[in-house]
């Protein structure tokens, strides 16, 4: 969701801030409020599963700290990225645009792993409160996450064909904007779905 | 020529006088809210009347304001050039304290009838279970061992204990003379066994022996509009005896013994057809329980839950055609499938003996108007 | 709808299309204004024909005109139309034309992504039309309640197409509060600050936040219902431990909010409106503000008083008895603002003044037996009935609509260059006055004297039969009201008075410049310095403000990804339709497709 950008001079605005920065924090406002109510509906159903199998039974606390820990690591990337295109670094600006891109693919890779070992344990879609509540909430956070990786490989793509240089550095940014987004509702989903009891 | 606001008025005025003084006449208003029978239902009547009066005195003034402006400072050749007024905090800080002033004084009242009213019934209260099911009201008194649909039969003067639940959607119980409404909400599977939380339920007396209908006040589906009741408050003893004969039904061999040749012959084609795979009829072989119980049918105060008169011809008409005259019910008709069972194939002769048998059974309460309050009635007031 | 080209003046650069691609490829905010805006009367013609068609069936009672199964879907529709394909987009038309003309900008801050959220919004009513051609339209409630709405309780498709009807709708609001929350913020011309800015605008800007806030929480609740019904979830599946309840949690949620994105507009369209007429400033115009913004906040806290039969608890219920209850504290504050901007005025009786007033005191209404409502075990009594009926009647079509029809009187000669008949609209508004209060008032009564709402029907017992009569004949006049109103519209586009700059003399910016305006709005803007300019500072604004300078203004070129991209987002929730889990994939895959072309297309 680009801004179009008015004539060859830009005119100020009337907060001094980029629009496309104003927009983007907005569209997160109601983000926000799209995981809220899939937390708090996880939240409200959390004990009332009435068979099995229980979140006891199929999660994997240290599979998921693991994933955890590479999105949060992504993030990291990210500024690195950022502040590699700010200073107009064509090889830092590829190098961690890669590596946050990879890193978020390894966490999906987890997610991926993740979901197929319930499926194997009988956690469906279908099978419980859980199976529901689970799937949809961690699965609109991978559909976020890949949407976030794609969207990473075209940055990617751009800076290697020269596209994108220090006076780009706002689609960085609100690239960067996104993903920080995307694993705080990690951080927020992991410690209310695995580590809350 | 009046001025817009005192027309407006004079309206106001008129219509609120018109629509209280029919308030007052239950017997032309029987759904109305206004007249509760019940002590649940007078403290409603009595918060509504107190927020009532204070909206009308905000109504009065800002209408009076409002008619008083349009006409001093409407636009005349000698209007002076207004001057520019950005506000007055004195002004300000009045109308914000004293329409919150009225509302803790509508608050106060209002938070105590929410605890009045929901406060749990007396260990000693009747127990009626009410159960919606799509399009029609079930009643089961468990301490009675009586089951009844579409006509609720209670006892003046006892506390009651009305537990709500639904078998299908949700529904709302809703006799406006009982008192307000309550949703009837399906029942959820618990966890480890564990009980449900609370299920919705009403405590009320009832204090005047009457009949009070009332209807389902929650979208429920094709026949939510269909879906009546009646309530018959009847004094202490008629009420037991009532509760004896409907039971009676189930210790002894039949209900009533019907009189006529015609009844008997339906009743052994009834207890000999696929009706009993639905329905009940207490001290007989008709022991189904998907469909309503049908014990004491002819004292009902309508035929299929709120469709028909009650009248042996519609009870004919309903045997026959149910799936024509109710859209979207489970019972089969004679030439239509319903509900997984195949056409009854019931002939019109054989109908209208079910329906001379199903006329004849009685429990000694009724309406007193049996007319009138179906869907397809066509007897008018 | 033909602007009146002569006032258009040509603008450089860019490939100009003309016609029917003009309006399909038009990134114009006043383009777009128009098409929402037409749009959404069309729709209010259909909302109100079957309003007709419920009123016949109502009018007495036991009568058959429609099945309880076609009566169902036009009461559902009716709901659906005029919430979502009325309220909602004709307020979204005029925060399009007008918002960026009152803070004298060129444009809304994302042009494409305005155009996008009006072609999804038109592919999504479309959509949940499209369920009448095949009988099979949305039929339980526009409000949707779990169970009822289960794949075991509505085998149809009908409830297929309101929830994906619903969830693309949502898509095209929450585009739109981005877009404006974004244009107010970034776009206010020099020396224009917040607390200058039109209280039309901060309504805008208001309701926005709401639109951003409320509708992600109908989004996740439709997703639940639809993945309940597609892919067998628990969510509202009471034999698994699903809570049914949750479903009306969740869309209260949103719902409520959603019933201030309805009205604040109309309290913007009446705030500008009564100064103007009265030749007063605003009363309290930072009053009027905080008041709005506090309406919208406590907002969020009031939902539950849509379940006070539901069996929430005693706790609850004094909750949002409460919280209910203080909300009436700012709303009356607005009133009595409104009133005292009237006295000491010199009131002028246009007709989109007449419909303002009547806006007040229709409102007001409304607004009491909402305190009614707010008395919740009286409310035991009212809610599910006609009374309800009657008071989100009083306050969405007495407050609300007749705002918008004194917001389109008002603004009209700005979009059009020309006046509507202020004859013919005496005689709208007399007649829509008088229908309006006799179909609506006695629905009051027939509430509380017991007649339950969403019945295809009545028993004659009940004693309603003569109150209902009478609403019907009232709903069939202010029919013919807004058969007069259309006229108007229509017939004022040729035969109009041209109506110059300002023809009201009001103050604010949009006055500034020519009627209709050029397509870049304002060729330039001396530095604002209060509320009302155009009463502080009059000769700062002449033809210098619209003429067109030398060498053109550059504009941003049409485009037509905004349509295209519309598709996708269709057809990615559509595709859900077909039962096949990789449907709606092949749809994300062409929305996408579609957004690289959108992100990478060239200014111009």
């Amino acid at each position: 969701m680009e801004a179009t950008s008015h004539a060859a001079a830009h005119p100020p605005t009337a907060t001094g801030l980029p629009t496309l920065k104003v927009g983007f924090w907005t569209f997160l406002g109601s983000e926000t409020l799209f995981f809220g109510a899939l937390i708090s509906t996880f939240l409200v159903y959390k004990h009332g599963s009435v068979s099995g199998p229980y979140a006891h039974e199929v999660i994997n606390i240290p599979l998921t700290s693991f994933s955890t820990f590479v999105l949060l690591m992504s993030s990291l990337c990210m500024v690195l990225a950022l502040a590699a295109v700010q200073k107009d670094s064509r090889k830092g600006a590829l190098l961690w645009l890669f590596m946050t891109a990879f890193l978020g693919a390894t966490f999906l890779g987890c997610q991926a792993y993740e979901f197929t070992s319930f499926y194997h344990e009988g956690l469906t879609l279908q099978s419980n409160l859980l199976g529901s509540t689970f799937f949809v909430l961690t699965g609109f956070h991978g559909a976020h996450v890949t949407m976030g990786v794609i969207w990473l490989l075209t940055l990617w793509f751009q800076t290697w064909s020269g596209r994108i240089g220090s006076g780009d550095a706002l689609k960085v940014e609100v690239a960067g904007l996104y993903w920080h987004f995307v694993d705080i509702a990690w951080i927020v989903i992991f410690t209310v779905v695995y580590l809350l009891e | 020529m009046a001025s817009r606001s005192h027309r407006f008025l004079r309206l106001l005025v008129s219509l609120s006088a018109l629509g209280s003084l029919g308030a007052c006449a239950s017997e032309r208003y029987p759904q109305t809210t206004f007249q509760p029978v019940t002590g649940f239902g007078r403290i409603i009547d009595h918060l509504f009347h107190g927020v009532f009066w204070w909206t009308m005195l905000v109504l009065v003034v800002v209408f009076g304001l409002l008619g008083y402006i349009l006409i001093r400072f409407r636009e005349r050749p000698d209007s002076p050039e207004p001057k520019a007024v950005y506000g007055n905090t004195v002004l300000e800080i009045m109308w914000t304290v004293i329409p919150a002033l009225i509302i803790v004084a509508i608050a106060v009242p209002t938070i105590r009838g929410i605890f009045q009213t929901q406060e749990a019934a007396p260990k000693d209260a009747l127990v009626v279970e009410v159960i919606g099911h799509q399009w029609w009201w079930e009643f089961k008194y468990p301490s009675l061992g009586v089951t009844t649909a579409s006509q609720l039969v209670l006892p003046v003067g006892r506390p009651l204990d009305l537990r709500l639940h639904s078998a299908d959607v949700i529904h709302s119980f809703w006799i406006p003379r009982l008192g307000g409404k309550r949703d009837v909400n399906p029942v959820r599977a618990m966890p480890n066994g564990e009980k449900p939380p609370h299920l919705n339920h009403i405590s009320l007396t009832i204090d005047s022996v009457g009949d009070y209908p009332g209807q389902c006040a929650e979208f429920c589906g094709t026949e939510h509009g269909a879906m009546r009741m009646m309530a018959i408050a009847v004094p202490p003893d008629t009420f037991d005896a009532w509760v004896k004969r409907m039971k009676a039904g189930q210790d002894t061999a039949a209900l009533s013994a019907p009189a006529d040749s015609l009844a008997l012959r339906g009743k052994k084609k009834f207890l000999s057809s696929a009706c009993i795979a639905c329905h009940t009829i207490a001290g007989t072989t008709a022991m189904g329980q998907v469909g309503p119980n049908l014990t004491a049918l002819g004292d009902r105060w309508s035929i299929g839950a709120g469709m028909l008169d009650n009248t042996p011809a519609n009870i004919q008409r309903w045997v026959l055609h149910a799936p024509q005259i109710k859209q979207g019910i489970i019972m089969p008709g004679a030439n239509v499938g319903g509900g997984g069972m195949p056409p009854t194939g019931l002939s019109a002769s054989d109908a209208k003996a079910v329906a001379a048998y199903l006329s004849s059974l009685s429990a000694g309460v009724a309406p007193k108007k049996k007319t009138g309050w179906a869907i397809e009635t066509t007897t008018t007031h | 709808m033909a602007t009146v080209e002569a006032h258009a003046p040509a603008t450089a650069a860019g490939h100009r299309r003309t016609g029917i691609w003009d309006w399909i490829t038009t990134i114009d905010h006043k383009k777009v204004g128009i098409l929402y805006g037409v749009t959404a009367l069309i729709f209010l013609f259909i909302g109100g024909l079957e309003a007709m068609v419920i009123r016949t069936q109502l009018m007495q009672p036991d009568m058959k005109v429609v099945s309880p199964d076609f009566y169902n879907e036009l009461f559902t529709m009716h709901g659906l139309t005029m919430i979502f394909l009325v309220g909602m987009p004709i307020a979204v038309a005029m925060f399009n034309y007008i918002v960026p003309l009152q803070i004298g900008a060129r444009d809304v801050a994302f042009p494409r992504l305005n155009a996008l959220s009006y072609w999804v919004f038109l592919l999504g009513g479309l959509f949940l039309y499209s369920g009448f051609f095949i009988g099979q339209a949305p039929n339980n409630g526009w409000f949707g309640y779990s169970p009822l709405t289960s794949l075991q309780y509505s085998p149809g498709l009908n409830m297929d197409f309101y929830a994906l009807g619903l969830q693309i709708l949502g898509i095209a609001s929450i585009m739109g509060g981005i877009n404006f929350i974004t244009t107010i913020v970034q776009l206010r011309a020099p020396g224009m600050k917040f607390m200058r800015m039109p209280l039309f605008t901060w309504m805008a800007f208001v309701t926005s936040f709401i639109m951003v806030t409320a509708l992600p929480v109908l989004a996740v609740a439709l997703f639940f219902l639809t993945f309940d019904r597609f892919w067998g979830t628990n969510f509202f599946q009471a034999s698994a431990g699903g809570d049914p309840i949750l479903w009306q949690h969740l869309f209260w949620l949103f719902g409520h909010p959603e019933v201030y994105i309805l009205i604040l507009p109309g309290f913007g369209v009446v705030s500008d409106v009564i100064p103007t007429f009265s030749r007063k400033p605003l009363f309290g115009y930072a009053v009027m503000v905080y008041a709005g913004a506090l309406i919208a906040f406590i907002g969020w806290g009031v939902w539950s008083h849509h379940m006070f039969a539901t069996g929430i608890g005693t706790i609850a219920d004094a909750f949002f008895t409460t919280s209910t209850m203080i909300i009436a504290i700012p709303t009356g504050v607005k009133i009595f603002n409104w009133l005292a901007t009237m006295w000491g005025g010199r009131l002028r009786f246009t007709t989109s003044m007449k419909f303002a007033v009547s806006m007040v005191a229709m409102f007001t209404i409304g607004g009491v037996s909402g305190i009614m409502h707010a008395v919740s075990p009286a409310d035991l009594q009212q809610t599910d009935t006609y009374f309800v009926v009657a008071h989100f009647h009083y306050v969405l079509i007495g407050g609300l609509i007749s705002a918008v029809i004194s917001g389109l009187y008002y603004w009209y000669p700005k979009i059009t260059g020309r006046l509507m008949s202020e004859k013919i609209g005496n005689w709208n508004f007399w007649l829509f006055f008088i229908s309006f209060n006799v179909t609506f008032f006695p629905m009051h009564f027939i509430g509380l004297l017991g007649m339950p709402r969403r019945v295809y029907t009545y028993a004659p017992e009940l004693g309603l039969g003569g109150w209902n009569l009478l609403a019907t004949l009232g709903a069939y006049v202010m029919g013919v009201s807004m058969l007069l109103l259309a006229w108007n519209l229509v017939r004022s586009l040729k035969k109009g008075k041209p109506a110059g700059n300002n023809p009201w003399q009001a103050a604010t910016l949009e006055w500034a410049t020519s009627s209709p305006p050029p397509e870049y709005n304002f060729a330039q803007l001396p530095e604002i310095r209060g509320r009302m300019p155009l009463w502080d500072n009059p000769d700062a604004y002449d033809e210098r403000v619209w003429k067109e300078p030398e060498g053109g203004v550059h504009m941003p070129n049409p485009s037509y990804w905004p349509i295209l991209t519309a598709t996708g987002i269709a057809a990615t929730l559509i595709l859900f339709m077909t039962h096949l889990w990789w449907a709606p994939l092949l749809g994300l895959g062409w929305t996408m497709v579609c957004v690289f072309n959108f992100a990478f297309e060239p200014a111009g």
